[in-house]
This record gives structure tokens, sequence and C-alpha cells, in this order.
């Protein structure tokens, strides 16, 4: 008979009152997400009267789950970014080359006088006088080779060293190209999030994304272009020796480069290739004026960043030095005395903005290659919430007319199966909040798909319940027969549906992905309703009353 | 008193529209195809390329003057469609600014975005632009080859997973189904020049979901009918199946599409052609599993393996099995 032992029906209520407890704070979402921020803010050491206020608005002992929405709905920009990982090899064997030097100087005797040519990107190439000492050569280069110290390239050594005629060429090993690639990206995606951490938004993704692109999507910020400026930004600084300047024919010597100057466009410095000073070499930067009360950024050097500026410092008094970000000077002072402090300052012509933005980034740190965008979108904040808004009225409109329809249609037995339907509803938004997926707009679209469709299964049996009714074999056998009956089409449909929900899942991004996750949620809470909610409450109410027929 | 779309005792007799029905999908199939050779889809941005500006202002839209103001900035092919939507207040005017991917770039940049809302902002000082999006080539290429892989992969996954639970009969059936709702869909968004974007092939995926599902259930009765008349010819039984499922199918579908319309009319345009796909999904695939699904089934034939003795017990789960021994 309609059996359902105790332990059961427990479960069955208590999965249920569950999902309404994760649910619930969804309906007071703005009070529950300021209690959720400010016990983040009191967390990180940040407590403030308002903070307290803000946590105390929510009772904690209550679930504070929040269904996280996405940028369609809340505003925001998304970026997909492909990382120039090639930039990072030029930088590679341009540390190498005072190595090489060495190494090959260190074999004179037979490889004669050395010189570095122009090359290629990503290769390096030296010229020796003494082609025969060739052999020698490319064993001192080997030596610096080292193995590569990742779990694939077991065996694999960093370099590959060659000759060609009287030039050795060296150039990284395939398997130190997929390590460098691999260690590029994870200081990336590290530089991108701290730079994106520093202007303080809510809940950035910042994803890795197949070989060489990263995923940006930051709610609440104004437009793409703001996030642009904030991560596409190399951020490089260094300092170069600067040995002449001129208009825009300044022809660079061997290792040296020719950059222009960030204000004047016809004036462009040679400077010297190799660095004294970069990036890393500083602990701090913060936005700062100068006597004059422009605004500059303050910086303070490592320890062993500032000992080499203060030796270079000593040796170059009276000679000019370049402060180069990104490939632009940003001025050229003279050194009038030896600068061991180890603190700084630049100047530029910045305002008040741009000097904060610029200390931000120095302080992130340098990204490790240039970035490209291959996608940007923005969603403003008003278009999300007139999105909210239009779903939530479409969701309460579908409801209550399936809910109607289905009282209509079936009587007592459409109304257990339109308490299912609110439990379903509640269930996933329950599930969602716990899981922490996130809301978009086909999302929504999917919940009110799941309203429709979620009846299907109550229908399913309800429609065998009356066909087995036919068959007079008394109302308890025939709800029995017809739960029993309509399990395998109720299975069937559901798994081929909920198979494409995962390819869904798996193939899509963003808000397709959204769709996917309430499509596949809706699937297991409609079946989870249909076949234990439903019959727990018709065989509930089976118990109280007995009925002698019954009507679907 | 209850509602009743469907009489409680049907006995009609589908499988005399056979004809009409072969007939009827089969043009409309051709005609899709051919909509899709010759007019071709709208692709949005994720398949193309390009830049979308979305664009909100107090006074009405003039396209014309839109168009005046980009052209002097050389982008290209642009073009400018307004919106209308129920549910915008009476002095916001929207329309949707498309322009191409330019030459030699991924995303666009930067000035281009800021040179464009200059000139719109001559035009109408009172224009905003709640939302941009832009999409590269390079992206949206790949976007095509995923969406075209999700499709085919969801068909192949539902054909083992029908097959594996009934007979390959069964399975070539559904995918018969699947393959002409998804073909009556990319026509009529061909006739029809909705845009065709990211969210529509979600959108085409949960048509091949729904479409199944509707399927599946009128399959799962064939299959339990089978054993129980042994004797009855398979047209026979097929033709009771449906008739007995009738109820569930039309039920079914009108609630999902009460649900749909519910957002097609409230929804927002947004999502406007996404729910449009649905829509048409679910007329479609419950036309095709009553008419394409079980004619085809009809057509192949079902092996019916007598020599396994079946005493006619209620399917259970793992009541399929027994076709799918069969050697197909």
């Amino acid at each position: 008979m309609l059996n359902i032992p105790l332990w059961n029906r427990i479960v069955i209520w208590g999965l249920v009152a569950l999902g309404l407890a994760f649910a619930m704070p969804n309906l007071f979402y703005p009070r529950v997400e300021r209690h959720n921020d400010a016990a983040a803010a009191i967390e990180a050491g940040l407590s403030s009267e308002e903070a307290e206020a803000d946590l105390a608005a929510w009772p904690s002992f209550l679930p504070s789950t929040l269904v996280n929405l996405g940028l369609d709905l809340r505003g925001g920009a998304h970026l997909l970014a492909q990382v120039n990982v090639e930039d990072v090899y030029v930088a590679r064997l341009d540390a190498l080359w005072p190595s090489v030097r060495d190494a090959l100087r260190d074999e004179r005797e037979t490889v004669g006088t050395i010189r570095r040519q122009d090359s290629a990107p990503g290769e390096l190439r030296v010229r020796i006088s003494q082609p025969d000492g060739m052999t020698s050569a490319l064993e001192a280069v080997r030596t610096l080779s080292r193995p590569v110290s990742n779990l694939t390239g077991v065996g694999a050594s960093t370099l590959d060293v060659r000759a060609d005629g009287d030039e050795v060429v060296v150039t990284l090993s395939e398997a130190e190209r997929t390590a460098t690639d691999d260690r590029t990206m994870r200081q990336s995606v590290e530089i991108v999030r701290r730079r994106v951490d520093e202007v303080g938004t809510r809940e950035p993704t910042i994803q890795r994304q197949g070989q060489d692109r990263i995923l940006i999507q930051v709610p609440g910020i104004g437009s793409a272009e703001e996030l642009k400026r904030l991560i596409g930004t190399t951020a490089r600084l260094t300092f170069h020796p600067v040995t002449g300047r001129g208009g825009s024919g300044l022809q660079p010597e061997s290792r040296e480069i020719v950059l222009p100057d960030i204000e004047d466009d016809s004036l462009y410095y040679r400077l010297e290739q190799t660095p004294v000073l970069s990036g890393e070499d500083l602990s701090d930067a913060q936005p700062a004026f100068n006597q004059n009360g422009q605004p500059t950024v303050n910086f303070t050097l490592t320890t062993s960043g500032s000992r080499a500026f203060c030796e270079y410092s000593q040796n170059n008094v009276g000679a000019p030095f370049a402060i180069v970000l990104d490939e632009e000077v940003l001025s050229a002072p003279t050194i009038r005395e030896a600068i061991c402090g180890g603190s700084g300052q630049i100047s530029g012509n910045f305002t008040v903005e741009t000097s904060t933005e610029l200390a931000v980034l120095l302080r992130a740190g340098a990204l490790p290659a240039e970035m490209t965008f291959l996608e940007e979108r923005t969603v403003g904040p008003e278009l999300g919430a007139d999105s909210i808004a239009a779903g939530e009225t479409a969701a309460v409109v579908a409801g209550i007319a399936v809910l109607l329809f289905m009282g209509l249609s079936y009587g007592l037995f459409g109304l257990f199966a339109n308490v299912a339907l609110i439990v379903n509803v509640v269930l996933i938004f329950g599930l969602l909040s716990l899981i922490g997926a996130t809301l978009t707009l086909p999302g929504i679209a999917g919940i009110v798909l799941t309203i429709g469709m979620a009846v299907d299964a109550n229908v399913l049996i309800f429609e065998r319940i009356r066909e087995e009714l036919k068959t007079a074999k008394g109302p308890s056998r025939a709800i029995e027969l017809g739960y029993e009956k309509a399990r395998s089409a109720i299975y069937d449909a559901n798994i081929t549906t909920f198979i494409t929900a995962v390819i869904l899942y798996m193939m899509g991004s963003g808000p397709v992905r959204g769709f996917a996750i309430t499509l596949g949620l809706g699937i297991v809470t409609s079946v989870f309703t249909a076949l234990f909610v439903t019959r727990l409450l018709i065989v509930m109410w089976f118990e109280r009353r007995r009925p002698k027929t019954i009507e679907v | 008193m209850r509602l009743k779309l469907v009489p409680t005792e049907t006995a009609w007799d589908f499988f005399r529209f056979t004809k009409v029905a072969i007939f009827g999908s089969s043009l409309a199939m051709i005609a899709s195809i051919l909509l899709f050779f010759v007019v071709g889809l709208n692709f949005g941005i994720d398949f193309r390329g390009g830049t979308t500006i979305r664009t909100e202002a107090h006074s009405e839209v003039d396209v014309a003057a839109y168009r005046g103001a980009l052209q002097g900035l050389d982008l290209g092919d642009i073009t400018i469609t307004e919106v209308f939507d129920p549910s915008f207040e009476a002095d916001q005017h929207v329309a949707m600014i498309n322009v191409q991917a330019q030459e030699g770039q991924e995303a666009v940049t930067p000035e281009t975005i800021a040179a464009i809302e200059a000139e719109l902002q001559q035009v109408d000082p009172s224009i905003t632009f709640p939302s941009v999006e832009s999409v590269g080539p390079t992206v949206s290429g790949e976007l095509v080859r995923t969406a075209i892989i999700a499709v085919a992969l969801a068909i192949t996954a539902v054909l083992i997973y029908i097959w594996l639970r009934f007979e390959w009969q069964f399975s070539l059936g559904a995918v018969a189904a699947l393959v002409h709702d998804v073909t009556l869909t990319i026509g009529i968004f061909s006739l029809l020049q909705i845009r065709f974007d990211l969210a529509i092939i979600a959108a085409l995926l949960t048509i091949v979901g729904y479409s199944l599902n509707d399927t599946v259930v009128v399959f799962d009765r064939v299959r339990e009918n089978l054993r129980k008349y042994k004797k009855r010819p398979l047209g026979e039984v097929l033709n009771l199946s449906i008739n007995e499922t009738l109820s569930r199918t039309v039920m079914t579908s009108v609630t999902t599409l009460i649900a749909l319309i519910s957002l097609f009319v409230l929804g927002g345009d947004v999502i406007r052609g996404f729910v449009f796909a649905m829509i048409w999904g679910v007329i479609v695939g419950t036309y095709s599993s009553v008419f394409v699904a079980s004619v085809v089934l009809l057509r192949l034939g079902v092996t019916r393996d007598w020599s396994k003795s079946d005493n006619g017990a209620g399917p259970g789960p793992g009541g399929g099995t027994q076709f799918s021994n069969v050697d197909a």
C-alpha cells in the first residue's frame, strides 16, 4: 500500500526545510548583502560603526547565503584577455646575455672575440671571431642550460643551443617554453587579481582560460574601458642610463633603444637597453605631491634595489638617467649626487587620478607580458535592474498562470502539484545560493521554463493514475500503480534533458552557463518534488481521509 | 468541473495524416535549408565579431540622424535598429547599434567607442549607453565552432542514451525529430531575421531537450504497449500509445507555453529572441514527437524479440534492457 516510512518523511521535509532556509535570505537581498560585506570587512580588520550596524541588520544565526547575480543582472564589465606569452621569451634571453657573455669570455683562447648580433625575437645570436672554436663555444653555452623544473618536461633542459655559420644561436627549448608560458600565465592572473582587488569591488571573477587567456569579470565597475585601463597597462617601470637625445630621426647603436618622451612628441631619448633598476626593485609606491603642489608618485626601493641604485648614482654623478614606464620616458633628470636613501619620486604630467592609478599599478607589480583583449562587454547597472524587474514580473505571472491551470485541470491533486511547484522554485533558489552559482538573465528564463516543465513529472503521474482508475482497482492501488508506471518515463525524459543541460554547461560560457545551471538544477528538483514531495502530500491526505473514490 | 483540453478517451488515428505530415515537414525543412543558404541568419556579434552598443535616450530615436553622425567615423558596416518593448517608460527610447569588426583589431578600441559615444551625444545630449559589447574575430570563430560542437554533441549523446534504453529504431526516430526541430528553428530565424547569438544556441539545446522529453514519453509508452499487446501491428500500438499520452503531451506543452509566453511578453527585450526560439521549439517539438519521431519509428519497424519470455510485468527502471539486447 501507500507506505512511506517515518524516516523517509523526515528526510523529505528536512530537505524542503533546508532549501527554504537557504533560499530565504534572497528575499532580503540588499540587507543580507550588506551584512555579508560588513562581515567580510570586519574579518579583514576594517571594523567601523557602519559595518557593525550592517552586520547587526541580519541575525547571524540565520543563513546568509545569496544567489550571485551575473553581470547582465548586476551590471559590470567582462573582459577576455590574451596574454602575449612570447614577450617573456625575449626578456628571458636578454637576461641570459650577461651569463652567455661571461661563459664565452672564459673560452676566449679558442673562440676569440664575441659580439651579440641583432636577431629575431626569441633568439639570442652571438658571433665568435674564430669559427674553429665553435664546438667549445657551444659546449660553454650549454653549461648554462638547466633541467626544466616541471613535471611534464622530465629530462628536458631549458636551452637549445646550435651553431649557424660563425654564430651561436640560443633559444628556449620547447619544454622550457611550456613551463615559461605556464609561469607567465600564473603571474599574469595573480597580478590582474591584485590590481582588481586594489580597487576593491565585490566578487570579481579572474580565471585562466585555455592556454593563454584570462577571463575577468568585475561586477559594479562602470565600464570595460575603466577595467582595461586598470589591467591592460603593463606598468613596467625601468630606470635607464641616457646616452643621447634628439628628434625622431635618432638611431640606436648596438644594445641601445630609442624611446619617445611621454609629453613632447618631438623629443626622443637614446638609452642603454639594460636597465639599472626595474619595477621589481620597488617595495612600495604612493601618490604624493611635490613642493610645487603637483601630483607625483613616491616610491621606496627594496634593499637590493637601493644598493644597486646607490652604487650606480655614485659612479655617474652629472649624467642623466631616464625613468621609463611602458616604453615611454616619463622624465630624464640628471644625477646631482649619490642617491642612497632607498626612496625617490617620479614626477611627470600627473593629475591626482593618474598618480593614484600609477601608484596602484606599481604596487601590484608589472605584468610579465602584454595583453590583447579579445572580447569585452559592459552592462550598465540600470539595464541589469530592468532585466531583474522584468524577469521577476514574468516569473510571478507565469507561476500564477501555471498554478491556476493546474488547479483547474486536476482539482485537489492539482493543488498538491502546486505546492510541489512552489517548493521546487524555493529549492532551486536554495541550491543556487548554496553552491554559490551565478544567476543570469537566461538563468531566470531557465527558472521560468522549469516552472512550466516542472509540472511535467506530476502530469505524467496524474495522467497515469487517471488511467489506472479506469480499470477500477480502487484508489490506493491506482495511485501506487500510477507512480510505479510513470517512473520509467519520468527518468528517461529527465535524464535526456539533463544530458543537454550538462553539455550546455560544459560548452557554454557566462550567461549560457547560467541557463544550464538553472535548467539542470530545475530538473533535479522537479523530479525530487514530483516523486517525493507530491507523493508524500497525497499519501498524507489519503491516510487522513481514506476516500473510497478519488477524482484526479 | 475539470478543465479538460483533451477528451478522456481518444482514439484518433494519427497515422491517417502521415502523408500530409511527411510532405509538410519535408517541405518545411527544405524551405528552412533554402532560407538558411539564401537569406542567411542574422548573426549577432558573438558569431560575427564586432561591437554592439545599446543606447537609451529621452527623445525619439532618429535612426537617420544616428547614422549620419556615425558616417564620418569610417567604421564600415553599421546597422541601427530601434527597440520597442512594453516595459519601457514613455520617454525611454532604445536603439541597438551594430558595428562590424574593425580590420586588424581584436576587441574595439576605447578610442572608437569614445568617438561613437561623442558623436551620438551631439545628436542627442540625453543619450546614455547602458551596454557596450565587443567580440573579436578570434573569439567569434571559436564560438561558432563550440556552438556547432555543442549541438552535435547533445544530439549524439541523446542518440546513444535512447539506443541503450530502447532500440536503435527509437533512437533514429528521436534524432530525426531533433534534426527536424533544429532545422525548422534555424529556418524561422533566417526568415524573420531575428538576431542569432549565443543565447539562441542555448535555446536550441533546450529545444533538443524538450522535444526529446516529449518523444521519450511517447516511446516509453510504445515500449510498454509492445509488451502488452504482442499480436497487434506496430502502427496500431504506436497510435494507441500516442492517444494514451496525448493528454499529458498537451498539458505539459500548455503549461510550458504559458510560462514562456509570459516571459516573452513581460521579460524584456534582451531575452525576447531567446524566448521566441523556445516557444517555437515547444510547438515544433510537440508536433515532431507525434508526427516525425513516431512516423520514422513506424517506417523503420521494431524488432520484437519473441524468443525472450516476457510475462507482461510492469516495466521497472531496467525494463528497457529487453530491447537493447536485440541484435540491431
